[in-house]
C-alpha cells in the first residue's frame, strides 16, 4: 500500500490527511511570545518556520508553554524564546559559552547539548548530572567548545522534547570552515503529538500495538491463499505467530499519534528553504524528533554527505539516507532547477514530513509517493543466520520477562541499509560508507571490552538492556583514561539509537578497522556493532536509546567515568 | 489482560480448547524455575532441557535453531552478569553523584500505570433478558500488578450471578503472569469465598488465556479456563471467538453445580473499533451445561442450554 491513503480503513481519508499534513498554516504559535530578557544577537531568519538564529557567546534562553495548532486543534508547546524549534545557537569552536535557561514552566526543565563535549555537570541530564531547573529558576551553562560542526539540544525532562523544546547548534571551526558552501540552512526534523506523551505511553502499555494500523488482516491471509497456496501463507505467518511478534511492528508512534514536522512545519505548510541558481548548499540535516526514523531524500539531486554528527567525513555520494533521533548528517548539494521536494518518509511509510528547496518562497515540486510498507523477515529477526565462531553470550537476566527474544546469530555488516531501502533502486548511505576524516582520536588499541544487549517486550512495552530496566540497573563504570571496546548487541526487532553522552563513540567495522566518530549510532533488529570509547571526561553520564520511550521505558544506563 | 492481535488466524473451537488445556500444565511447571531464576540473576544457573518446536519442515536447519533456541526460553549457561561492568558503583551515591536531597532519576520501569478494561458490557436477549459484564482493571509497577477481575449477569434489576476477583500479578515470563489471590461470588445463589491461584497470557499462535484454579469454602475445588482470539478483518473490524469452562472438584447443590466439567460458554463477538478504546460491537453466545451440572438444572425446571444474542461496547481507560 502506497500514497496518501494512509489507514487501511475507518476515519475518512479527508480527516486523516488534514491530520497527518497539518495545518495549511503549518503549525502557529498562538500569542504572543512574553520575550522579557534580552536576547543577545538575534537575526532574523526569512523562511516560515526557521528557527531564530542567535550568535555570540552569551545566550538568555527562556523557556515556557504556548498554545501551538499543528492538527487543526490546539495543543501545548514548550516553547524556547517563543519558537518551535528552538534558537539556532550559532557557537565558534575554542570560545567559553554562557547561557542562561530561564524556566518559566510550572515543571523542572534540563536542556541537554546533544553531541557536545563538555564536563557532566553542564551535561544537562536531571537526576544524573545535574540537579535540574526548577520552575521559575534559572540555571547558568557555561563551558569551552572543543569541536565544530552541527549539533542541537533538547530538554531531557519527560516530553518537553516532543512538544518542541529542540533547536539547532551550529559550531563554526576556529580555523575556518573547510567544507565551502555559498548557502547553509538547518534541516531539523521532528514529531509532535498534541497529546501528552506519557498519556500516549500509558496506552502502549495497555496495548502495544494501539497505533499500528497495519497489521495483517484476514483478507491478507486469504489473499495470500489464493496467491501462493494454503501451506505457504501459513508458513509465512507460523513462525511469527509462535514468537508472539508482529512482522509490521516498525514504530510504536505512527502518523495516527504523530504529525511530522520540518523546520517546526507541517507537511501542509510546506517550509521552503531558498537557494540562488549555482549555489552549493549545505543542509544540516538533524533528527530531533521523539520516536521517528526518517528516510530523507531530495528527488533530483545527488546528496554529498560531508558530515555525520558534526564530524567531517570523505564525502559520499548517495540519493537518499536513514537517520534515528539523535543523529545528525550533512550534505551538500547543487540544484540547477527552480524547486524541489526535501521528502523525508517514516520507516514505518506513515507519514512524511516535507519541504521544499526553491529559488522563491511560494514554489513547489512534485511530491513522491510513500514507498509501500513492508513487513519484518525472518531474516531481520536471526541477523546472518550464521553461528559465530564465539557464541554470543547473552545476559543471565536475559532470560525473564523482560526479554521477548535473543539473538545467537548476530549481523554484523555495517553495509545494510535497513528493511524499506534495500534495493529500492537509490544509492542509500549504510554506517559502511561512513568514514570521519583524521582517523581515529585516539590511536590505542582497546584494553579492555564491555557488551551491552538491547533487549525489550514488545507485548508488556518494556524496554531495557541485558533485560533490565534502569531502575534495577548498576552504572557501567568506565576506567578514566582507559581506551575500551562497547559490543552492542540487538536483541530486539527494532532499530535503536544508541546514545552515549560525553564521549565519542568511534564505530568500527567487522574487521576492526576505524570507521566514524559519531555520538549516537543506529543498531538495526539483530544487529551486533562495536565502538571504542576514550573515557576521558570524568563524571557520571547518560547512556541510552535516543528513542523517547524506548529510554523512558528503561533502555537508559548511567556510566561513571572515574 | 493483555490485548494483542495479529494476522490471519484459523481456528476451531477444538483448537481453542486444547490450547487452553494444554497450555496451564507446562507454563505452571515452568513456575519454580523462572522464580529462582530471576532472584538469583547473578548464580550461573542450572541447565535444563527446553521445549523446543520442531520448525525443521519449515525452515532450513539453522534458521530453525535460532528461532526455536529464542522461542523457547533455554535457560542460559554460563550468562553473563549484566552488573559485572559497575565496578561496584551505585547509582545515585558515591563519586560525582548528586548531592543529597536532589531527586535522582525514575523511569517509567518504577512509575504505576493504571488501566481499566471493559472487555465486555452488554446487553443479552435469549430465554432472558440480562445484562452482563467482564472487566479487568489494574495497578501495576514494573513487572507487577494489582488486578481486579469482574463477571456478572444482571437480570431484572438483580444480580443473578457475579465473579469478583481481587489478585496480585507477577511476571513469570516474557508472555505469562502468575496471580495469587482471592475470588468471592454473590447473587442469587448462596455467596461463596475463593482462594485463586493462576496464570494468565498469551500462549504461542495469539491465544489469549486465563486459566486459575480455585479452593473454595466447603472444601470445593474448581478450574476455569477462559481464552480468547482476535480475528482482523480490517484494522478496525475485528471477531473474536472466546471460550471459557468451569469444572468443580464435587458436586455441590445449593449451588447448583456437578462435580467434573459443569459448564462450557462459546462467544463470537464482532466489533467496530471506533478508537483502539471505544468499540461497539454485536454477538451470539452460547451456554451448555454438563454433568450433574446439567441435571440439577432440569430439576430446577430450566434449560440446560441458552443462546443469546448480544450487543454492547468494550471500552478501556489507561493512566
Amino acid at each position: 500500500m502506497a500514497g496518501k491513503d494512509h489507514f487501511n480503513s475507518g476515519t475518512s481519508v479527508l480527516s486523516r490527511r488534514r491530520f497527518v499534513q497539518g495545518l495549511a498554516a503549518g503549525g502557529v504559535l498562538l500569542g504572543t511570545a512574553a520575550l522579557a530578557g534580552r536576547v543577545l544577537a538575534a537575526q532574523g531568519a526569512p523562511s516560515t518556520g526557521t528557527a531564530p538564529v542567535l550568535h555570540g557567546s552569551e545566550f538568555e534562553l527562556v523557556i515556557e508553554q504556548q498554545p501551538v495548532n499543528y492538527t487543526g486543534k490546539v495543543g501545548t508547546a514548550t516553547t524556547v524564546n517563543g519558537s518551535v524549534p528552538a534558537p539556532t545557537l550559532r557557537w565558534r569552536e575554542g570560545d567559553t559559552v554562557t547561557i542562561r535557561v530561564v524556566n518559566r514552566l510550572q515543571e523542572p526543565t534540563s536542556i541537554h547539548w546533544h553531541g557536545i563535549i563538555l564536563p557532566y555537570d553542564m551535561d544537562g541530564v536531571p537526576g544524573i548530572s545535574f540537579a535540574g531547573i526548577p520552575a521559575g529558576t534559572t540555571f547558568t551553562y557555561q563551558f569551552k567548545i572543543v569541536q565544530s560542526g552541527t549539533y542541537w539540544y533538547h530538554s531531557h525532562s519527560g516530553g518537553q522534547e516532543q512538544h518542541g523544546l529542540y533547536g539547532a547548534i551550529v559550531i563554526e571551526p576556529a580555523n575556518g570552515e573547510k567544507i565551502q558552501a555559498d548557502r547553509d540552512h538547518v534541516v531539523l526534523l521532528s514529531d509532535w503529538t498534541d497529546a501528552d506523551p506519557m498519556a500516549l505511553f500509558a496506552k502502549l502499555k495497555v496495548q502495544s500495538d494501539y497505533y499500528n494500523f497495519n497489521q495483517p488482516t484476514v483478507f491478507d491471509f486469504l489473499r495470500d491463499v489464493s496467491r501462493d497456496g494454503l501451506g505457504a501463507a501459513l508458513d509465512e505467518r507460523r513462525m511469527w505467530q509462535q514468537m508472539r511478534m508482529n512482522p509490521t511492528d516498525l514504530a510504536d508512534l505512527s502518523a495516527a499519534a504523530l504529525t511530522f514536522l520540518c523546520n517546526g512545519t507541517t507537511p501542509a505548510g510546506n517550509w521552503t528553504g531558498l537557494f540562488q541558481h549555482g549555489e552549493r548548499l549545505r543542509l544540516r540535516f538533524i533528527n530531533g524528533s521523539a520516536n521517528t526514523f526518517y528516510d530523507v531524500r531530495i528527488p533530483g539531486l545527488t546528496l554529498t554527505v560531508v558530515q555525520a554528527d558534526g564530524q567531517d567525513i570523505e564525502p559520499v555520494e548517495v540519493d537518499e539516507f536513514r537517520f534515528g533521533p539523535g543523529q545528525t548528517y550533512d550534505v551538500l548539494v547543487t540544484p540547477t532547477d527552480d524547486a524541489y521536494t526535501l521528502f523525508a518518509q517514516t520507516m514505518d511509510r506513515t507519514g512524511y514530513a516535507h519541504g521544499t528547496l526553491a529559488v522563491a518562497a511560494g514554489m513547489s515540486a512534485p511530491i513522491p509517493e510513500l514507498d509501500e510498507r513492508l513487513q519484518l523477515t525472518m531474516a531481520d529477526m536471526m541477523g546472518s543466520m550464521v553461528m559465530p565462531v564465539t557464541p554470543v553470550r547473552h545476559a543471565s537476566t536475559e532470560y525473564g520477562p523482560g526479554t521477548d527474544m535473543r539473538v545467537d546469530t548476530p549481523s554484523i555488516a555495517l553495509n545494510d541499509p535497513g528493511i524499506g531501502l534495500r534495493d529500492n533502486g537509490r544509492r542509500v548511505l549504510t554506517l559502511a560508507d561512513l568514514r570521519t576524516i583524521g582517523g581515529p582520536m585516539d590511536s590505542r588499541p582497546a584494553e579492555r571490552e564491555i557488551e551491552l544487549h538491547m533487549t525489550g517486550n514488545m507485548e508488556r512495552y518494556t524496554w531495557s538492556f541485558d533485560g533490565i530496566e534502569f531502575g534495577e540497573s548498576t552504572p557501567i563504570h568506565f576506567r578514566q583514561g582507559e581506551r575500551l571496546r562497547v559490543i552492542l548487541h540487538n536483541d530486539t526487532m527494532m532499530t535503536h539509537p544508541m546514545h552515549l553522552h560525553g564521549m565519542w563513540s568511534e564505530l568500527e567495522n567487522p574487521d576492526g578497522g576505524f570507521q566514524a566518530r559519531l555520538h549516537t549510532i543506529m543498531v538495526q533488529p539483530a544487529q551486533r556493532i562495536s565502538f571504542l570509547v576514550t573515557a576521558d571526561a570524568p563524571g557520571r553520564w547518560a547512556w541510552h536509546c535516543h528513542l523517547m520511550f524506548h529510554m523512558d521505558a528503561g533502555m537508559f544506563r548511567e556510566v561513571i567515568v572515574a | 489482560m493483555s490485548i494483542t492481535r495479529n494476522s490471519a488466524r484459523l481456528l476451531t473451537a477444538a483448537s481453542l480448547f486444547s490450547t487452553a488445556l494444554l497450555i496451564s500444565a507446562p507454563v505452571l511447571a515452568q513456575a519454580a524455575v523462572d522464580h529462582s531464576q530471576h532472584t538469583a540473576p547473578a548464580q550461573a544457573p542450572a541447565p535444563a532441557t527446553a521445549p523446543t518446536v520442531d520448525h525443521s519442515q519449515h525452515m532450513a536447519p539453522a534458521a530453525a535453531d535460532v528461532v526455536g533456541q529464542s522461542r523457547a526460553d533455554p535457560l542460559p549457561q554460563g550468562g553473563r552478569d549484566p552488573h559485572a561492568y559497575s565496578g561496584r558503583y551505585q547509582r545515585g551515591s558515591g563519586l560525582y553523584a548528586l548531592a543529597q536531597g536532589h531527586d535522582q532519576l525514575h523511569l517509567a520501569d518504577s512509575h504505576r500505570f493504571g488501566a481499566i478494561v471493559i472487555d465486555q458490557l452488554e446487553r443479552a436477549d435469549g430465554d432472558d433478558e440480562a445484562t452482563l459484564y467482564d472487566l479487568q482493571a489494574w495497578i501495576s509497577q514494573g513487572y507487577q500488578r494489582v488486578t481486579l477481575k469482574a463477571e456478572g449477569d444482571i437480570e431484572e434489576r438483580a444480580l443473578e450471578e457475579s465473579r469478583t476477583e481481587l489478585l496480585w500479578s507477577r511476571a513469570l515470563s516474557p508472555y505469562w503472569d502468575t496471580q495469587l489471590g482471592v475470588r468471592h461470588d454473590t447473587g442469587a445463589k448462596p455467596d461463596q469465598s475463593w482462594l485463586a491461584l493462576g496464570v494468565q497470557g498469551l500462549a504461542p499462535y495469539w491465544f489469549e488465556i486465563d486459566a486459575t484454579a480455585y479452593l473454595g469454602s466447603g472444601g470445593q475445588t474448581s478450574l476455569r479456563l477462559d481464552t480468547e482470539y482476535e480475528l482482523l478483518l480490517t484494522q478496525q473490524l475485528i471477531l473474536q471467538p472466546a471460550a471459557e469452562l468451569n469444572l468443580y472438584g464435587k458436586s455441590d447443590t445449593a449451588r447448583g453445580v456437578g462435580s467434573g466439567l459443569s459448564d462450557v460458554t462459546l462467544g463470537l463477538r464482532l466489533r467496530y473499533e471506533f478508537t483502539r478504546q471505544f468499540a461497539p460491537y454485536v454477538g451470539v453466545e452460547w451456554t451448555g451445561k454438563y454433568g450433574d451440572s446439567k441435571k440439577f438444572t432440569r430439576v430446577a425446571g430450566e434449560k440446560s442450554s441458552d443462546t443469546r444474542w448480544v450487543a454492547g461496547v468494550r471500552f478501556w481507560l489507561s493512566n
